[in-house]
């Protein structure tokens, strides 16, 4: 990577493969009536002008095996045909020698599109002629009472304090700095169909590819090379991706496709557009008695392979609650169509909106009936000695440290002298948010079930083989963008072996190569890959140990690993080499008793339910009044995700969800007209923020060790992005406490601030109504 | 129509002669003529910086210069930090303070970074976020990159202080 | 996201381009830094037929000072006029560097020129606001020979100017050296085009403000200069109360559209605020002030 050696999709040479762009459609909602390819077909360079019907109409069907009502079966083509639902969405792919000649094609294809009026906000759902999927006249395409109360009235009515309030989040997009890409190409020696595509998921991703192409799992070998961040964008299989993998298959030649970066904004698939309607019961000393949320999910045209629409309303109404004893509570939570791309399950789905919306509950009920913010959370917190809690939704809590991260995180910034800091008279205004929270990772297949999907991922599957050196390959169906997976993998098995990490070598990313997995997304692979690749290492321990045994003479219950040798326990002197086993196991195995039976090699598998991950966040912010800018100039996170196996790594995944969450709550938003045309297409327009947006960020550990987990660790890739949004308005609020602030909705705009400031505030929500 | 160009281009030492279309971009010169993957791109319109280079010692977004605008020109490339197996003391330090995470956005930085060391600079962790603002990463939340860029720094000037020193002396 | 085709041209002196240019038609374009240019091929906003690539012409590239007025070629990079502290520079024109540092990105200012700048005419462009604060004049080469253009006339609304399509803008010459001037603006993010842009320039003289010059950037189609105001603190004590009047007259005069960032009213804000920073910016440091301070 540091030598520029690294390889990722667009990297990987391949000196005839054609390149493919895409015709997307010019309008967000219209009938295709006509498309012609002539003028581009004749452009000296273009392979092919394929439309879906020359495809054979190839589509993928994402559902939840639930009932009609709640949930409606649609279906995703991966060209448009008849219909178009979004401006950006692909129309007819142009196959050329290079991607400028591609380009040129693509310009000169001709649609005719009979336009229909758009639908681009849940305020105007209904509203067209034309649904925009037949099936769900109203635009409803998931609708779930999760929970139900019939006592929750009551509580409302006997309550000291009901707030009601609404929170919204905008659109936004996980834009990984490498954005999608792929290769494919029909190997006829091999039977197979190998695609390289940037990807978290290369199993689904076969499976995908091979059901809409009608093809044989084992005719599909899908390879993720290098990723170059993922963030959940690339846990879904893309429409581009299967049509490139069809070109392949027509054509018998390589076809390659990289995305660009207005394609990566415009046209692949966003996330995070929710809006909450919550209302709160608290009693006298601030106790949230119940908990009322009708929460709708703007999840754009189409369903999205595997995961469906569903992820973002389930994942709300479910988790609602966290860290909270909410006593009594109800959800409904639905998802809606409208002629905006498809939403994909963007890192931290649904928690950073349900963080924001029950932090800033506690932060308002905490000023409403007067108690100190960081009480008021203490009080309602589920506490140590009442885990394992079964909260009012269904859900049971393994300990955490909930209010040790608070009262810790509570120290730390005030040993930082943020208080003071606080108070500085200099013309700026500066305010303090602190937030905790929970997050569930490493969901398994018993968690995961409760969704219906037809197919229920969660579980994992490692092998360890050692060769005849005695150097160690590690195979995990989990796949990495980033996340250091080679270093703590390596850690864990070589830590099991008692062998040097440089000795072990992860494989991931093919599957040719890893029999099965279900790839890299909801913090899963530390924990569940990660844990399987220490059975399997533990197993290959005791293998070796019984070889030593017999080598030695001694029971393998007496045999330790260490340093790369295998000794009997308190026997100085008595050892053998690992590398020695090996080498005996591989060439010299009519020596041992049980001669060939004796491969070193173990397969591991992990599937837990999934654990709690806590954390608590403080953010410092700045307000200038001037300008309405807000700087976020200090961050604390204190964080507990069970045993650190590599607290760098750790640390990494921590600023990296910080910085994305700070994003959200400040800058990153996707704009669309009134007509639905994006209007954030470029990175002058979609702020990701730069070094100078994001501050240091300071991290304490805690460690709750978790007993589902073989290494007592728990998943952790989210978190980052989980807390700051709410720790960052509850900051801005705090620093315009002064002018009554109540900011619910994220992104804050300078403008936001500036109507605080100038007691016209009701400016907020409006806003964000008028652009999404 | 094809407009094509007979250069030549000084890319990390060695002189290379092509035949370029005249709107292949330097960095797609780089990328796929030369077969330098190490030059990303990411953005294709400026703003990332993943395709940073050096085009006689400034740095620029390869992705806005033509690789025909480079021709009688030296260009570096991420490829050219390393000494053999040796890396850089950037890269070195780059992977000590956990600069990267996926790795795609790191050769820009690199790149960027050098050319800001290369003008010895006072290096203070303001003007390097300052500087470092140039360029978009996605996955570490930067301070990683501004520590590793910070500690270069002081480095060099240290080194180059020794070096004064002993030319004085 | 890859350009349309062209044609390309690399020309060694002036007159080379215009006749280039004339040669090759309405369809052909002058490539300096890209910076602008190229962005807006790769997204296939602009398909110019043919470039005339002025970059190795190195003539243009150039700070010279004559009697009251700074001459900068045409092809000089932001970062040459950042780096500058030259005594022709600072004397009277020490805003320069300060100011060029808001532009973009080290990289982008190492590659960027200061006639495509004033060629491109964003109305949010640092040099096109400095061309106005310093009465700049162009010096544009053409079919019919050299043409000196005041900037006032210079500007023709949004991304337009009066030059002709065989034009080549050889020089910028920023006249009226003054002892005080800043430039200051707000952007979301670092190095992003300013959602606004004040500069402000002015000598003391008897504990008077005199020759007095304010421009907004970024509010109106081209930058805007704000005579009303000027004449308020034309003669004024160079004080807080005189910088509030001032900003308070801008940010009425001008006419932001609703749909434009923030809308109206936040506009308005982001104006008067600016103003008086600017102002307060350049008493606070007189011509001598070290490069960091035109930065937030
Ligand atoms: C990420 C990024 C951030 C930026 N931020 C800013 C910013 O904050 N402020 C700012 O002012 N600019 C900014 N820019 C633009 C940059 O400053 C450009 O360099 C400048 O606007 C244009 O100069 P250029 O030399 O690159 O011109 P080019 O892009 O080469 O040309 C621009 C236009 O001017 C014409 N032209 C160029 N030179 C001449 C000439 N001598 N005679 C006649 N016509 C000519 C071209 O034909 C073209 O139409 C940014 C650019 C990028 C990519
Ligand atoms: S690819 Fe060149 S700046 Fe992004
Ligand atoms: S390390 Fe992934 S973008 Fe920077």
């Amino acid at each position: 990577m540091l030598r520029g050696a690294g390889r990722f999709v667009g990297d990987i040479a391949h000196p005839r493969a054609y390149y493919v762009a895409f015709v997307r459609s010019p309008v967000a909602y219209g009938r295709i009536t006509a498309i012609d390819t002539t003028r581009a077909r004749v452009l000296p360079g273009v392979v092919a002008v394929l439309t879906s019907a020359d495809l054979q109409d190839p589509e993928l069907v994402a559902v939840l095996e639930r009932p009609n009502e709640e949930f409606v079966r649609t279906a995703m083509p991966m060209l448009a045909h008849d219909r178009v639902r979004y401006a950006g969405e692909p129309i007819a792919a142009v196959v050329a020698e290079s991607r400028y000649v591609a380009e040129d094609a693509a310009e000169q294809v001709w649609c005719d599109i009979e336009e229909f009026a758009a639908i681009m906000s849940l305020d105007e759902l209904g509203s067209s002629a034309a649904p925009i999927h037949p099936e769900a006249p109203d635009g409803v395409l998931v609708d779930l009472t999760m929970f139900e109360d019939e006592h929750i009235a009551e509580t409302f009515a006997a309550a000291s304090l009901v707030l009601e309030e609404t929170f919204r989040s905008a659109r936004v997009s996980a834009s990984p700095l490498e954005a999608r890409a792929c290769l494919a190409e029909w190997r006829a020696r091999d039977e197979q169909l190998v695609l390289h595509a940037s990807t978290q998921i290369p199993h689904q991703m076969r499976t995908g590819v091979a059901q809409a192409l009608d093809l044989a799992e084992r005719q599909v070998r899908v390879i993720a090379p290098d990723v170059g961040g993922g963030f959940g964008l690339k846990c879904v299989v893309g429409r581009e991706e299967v049509v490139v993998a069809a070109i392949a298959l027509r054509l018998r030649h390589a076809a390659r496709w990289c995305e660009d970066r207005r394609e990566n904004l415009t046209a692949s698939f966003h996330g995070h557009e929710q809006e909450y309607r919550v209302r709160a019961a608290f009693d006298d000393d601030g106790l949230i008695l119940s908990l009322d949320a009708d929460i709708r999910c703007d999840i754009g045209a189409y369903s999205v392979y595997p995961f469906s629409c569903g992820v973002e309303p389930l994942m709300a109404a479910s988790e609602l609650p966290g860290i909270y004893k909410v006593g009594r509570y109800a959800a409904r939570a639905r998802g809606f169509a409208t002629n905006k791309p498809p939403s994909a399950p963007y890192r931290g789905v649904s928690r950073p909106q349900i963080v924001l919306v029950m932090e800033r509950l506690m932060d308002k009920a905490a000023r409403r009936l007067g108690i100190d913010r960081i009480e008021i959370r203490r009080r309602n917190t589920i506490q140590p000695h009442e885990f394992p809690y079964t909260g009012s939704n269904g859900i049971t809590y393994e300990p955490g440290s909930y209010v040790e991260a608070l009262d810790l995180c509570a120290d730390a910034l005030k040993k930082a002298g943020w208080w003071d800091r606080r108070e500085c008279t200099d013309g700026r205004l500066r305010g303090i948010g602190i937030i905790n929270f929970s997050e569930r990772t490493a969901y398994g297949t018993s968690t995961l079930s409760m969704r219906k999907m037809p197919m229920t991922p969660g579980f994992d599957v490692s092998y360890v083989c050692m060769d005849p050196t005695g150097d160690v390959v590690v195979t995990t169906g989990t796949c990495s963008q980033g996340q250091g997976h080679e270093t703590t993998f390596a850690q864990l098995v070589a830590d099991r072996l008692g062998i040097r990490p440089e000795r072990v070598k992860l494989r991931q990313g093919d599957t040719n190569l890893v029999s099965f997995g279900w790839g890299t997304w909801g913090s899963r692979s530390l924990v569940i890959g990660g844990g399987a690749a220490t059975v399997a290492a533990r197993r290959l321990a005791d293998q070796i140990k019984s070889v030593a045994g017999e080598l030695l003479e001694a029971n393998a219950s007496d045999i330790d690993l260490v340093d790369g040798n295998a000794q009997v326990r308190g026997v100085s002197g008595s050892q053998i080499s690992i590398d020695e086993i090996a080498a005996t196991v591989h060439f010299r195995s009519h020596t041992l008793k049980n001669s060939g039976e004796h491969l070193l090699e173990a397969r591991g598998m992990a599937d837990p339910s999934g654990m709690f991950s806590n954390a608590s966040h403080a953010a410092l912010v700045e307000v200038d009044p001037g300008t309405g800018d807000v700087r976020v100039v200090d961050y604390i996170v204190v964080e507990d995700c069970g045993v650190v196996v590599n607290p760098t790594i750790v640390e990494g995944q921590v600023r990296g969800g910080v910085a994305q969450g700070i994003a959200a709550a400040l800058y990153e938003e996707l704009a669309f007209s009134p007509d639905g045309q994006p209007l954030s297409g470029t990175f002058m327009d979609y702020l990701l923020p730069t070094a100078s947006e994001v501050p240091s960020i300071t991290i304490h550990h805690l460690e709750t060790p978790c007993d589902q987990t073989e290494t007592g660790s728990k998943g952790m890739g989210e978190g980052g992005l989980i807390g700051a949004p709410a720790a960052v308005v509850a900051a801005v609020n705090d620093a315009l406490r002064g002018y009554g602030a109540d900011i619910d909705c994220i992104p804050i705009h300078p403008a936001d601030v500036l109507a605080v400031l100038q007691g016209t505030s009701a400016a907020q929500g409006s806003r964000l109504q008028e652009t999404s | 129509m094809k407009d094509q160009h007979l250069v030549t281009i000084e890319v990390n030492g060695r002189e290379h002669e092509l035949l370029l279309d005249a709107r292949r971009t330097l960095a797609d010169t780089l990328r796929e003529d030369l077969g330098l993957t190490g030059t990303h791109l990411g953005c294709e319109h400026g703003i990332c910086g993943a395709c940073t280079v050096l085009l006689d010692d400034q740095p620029v977004r390869s992705c806005l210069v033509f690789g025909v605008q480079a021709d009688g020109h030296q260009v570096r490339t991420v490829e050219s930090l390393a000494d053999g197996d040796q890396l850089s003391d950037l890269q070195q330090a780059f992977s000590d303070h956990h600069g990267l995470q996926c790795g795609f956005c790191t050769p820009g930085f690199l790149m960027l970074a050098e050319a800001y060391l290369e003008t010895e600079p006072e290096g203070g962790p303001q003007e390097v976020r300052e500087v470092l603002s140039a360029n978009l990463c996605r996955c570490t939340g930067y301070q990683g990159i501004v520590e590793a860029v910070t500690v270069v720094a002081a480095d060099r000037r240290e080194k180059a202080a020794v070096t004064q020193r002993a030319g004085d002396a | 996201m890859k350009p349309a085709p062209f044609e390309y041209y690399r020309a060694y002196a002036p007159a080379e381009v215009v006749e280039l240019l004339t040669g090759l038609g309405d369809e052909a374009k002058v490539l300096a830094g890209g910076q602008s240019l190229v962005p807006m091929m790769n997204f296939r906003l602009a398909h110019p037929a043919a470039l005339v690539d002025i970059n190795a012409i190195a003539e243009l590239d150039y700070v010279r000072r004559e009697g009251d007025s700074l001459r900068i070629g045409a092809l000089t990079r932001h970062r040459t006029l950042e780096l500058s502290r030259a005594p022709e520079v600072q004397d009277g024109f020490s805003l320069l560097p300060r100011a060029a540092r808001w532009i973009g990105h080290y990289p982008i200012r190492s590659r960027g020129t200061v006639g495509g700048s004033i060629a491109h005419a964003d109305p949010a462009a640092e040099w096109c606001l400095l061309a106005r604060l310093y009465d700049a004049d162009v010096v544009v080469l053409g079919g019919q020979g050299t043409r000196v253009v005041p900037s006032a006339d210079w500007f023709t609304g949004f991304l337009s100017t009066v030059a002709a399509t065989n034009d080549v803008v050889t020089e910028v010459r920023f006249n009226r050296p003054r002892a005080f001037g800043a430039l200051t603006e707000y952007a979301r993010r670092r190095g992003d085009f300013a959602i606004a842009a004040a500069a402000v320039a002015f000598d003391v003289v008897d504990g008077r403000c005199r020759d007095v010059s304010i421009v907004l950037g970024a509010v109106a189609g081209e930058p805007l200069r704000v005579t009303e105001a000027e004449a308020l603190v034309e003669g004024a004590e160079p004080a807080a109360p005189t910088w509030a009047a001032a900003a308070r007259i801008a940010a009425a005069a001008i006419r932001p559209n609703a749909d434009t960032y923030g809308g109206e009213r936040y506009r308005r804000h982001l104006v008067d605020t600016l103003i008086q920073r600017a102002f307060a910016e350049a008493f606070a440091s007189d011509a001598s002030v070290s490069a960091a301070s035109g930065i937030r």
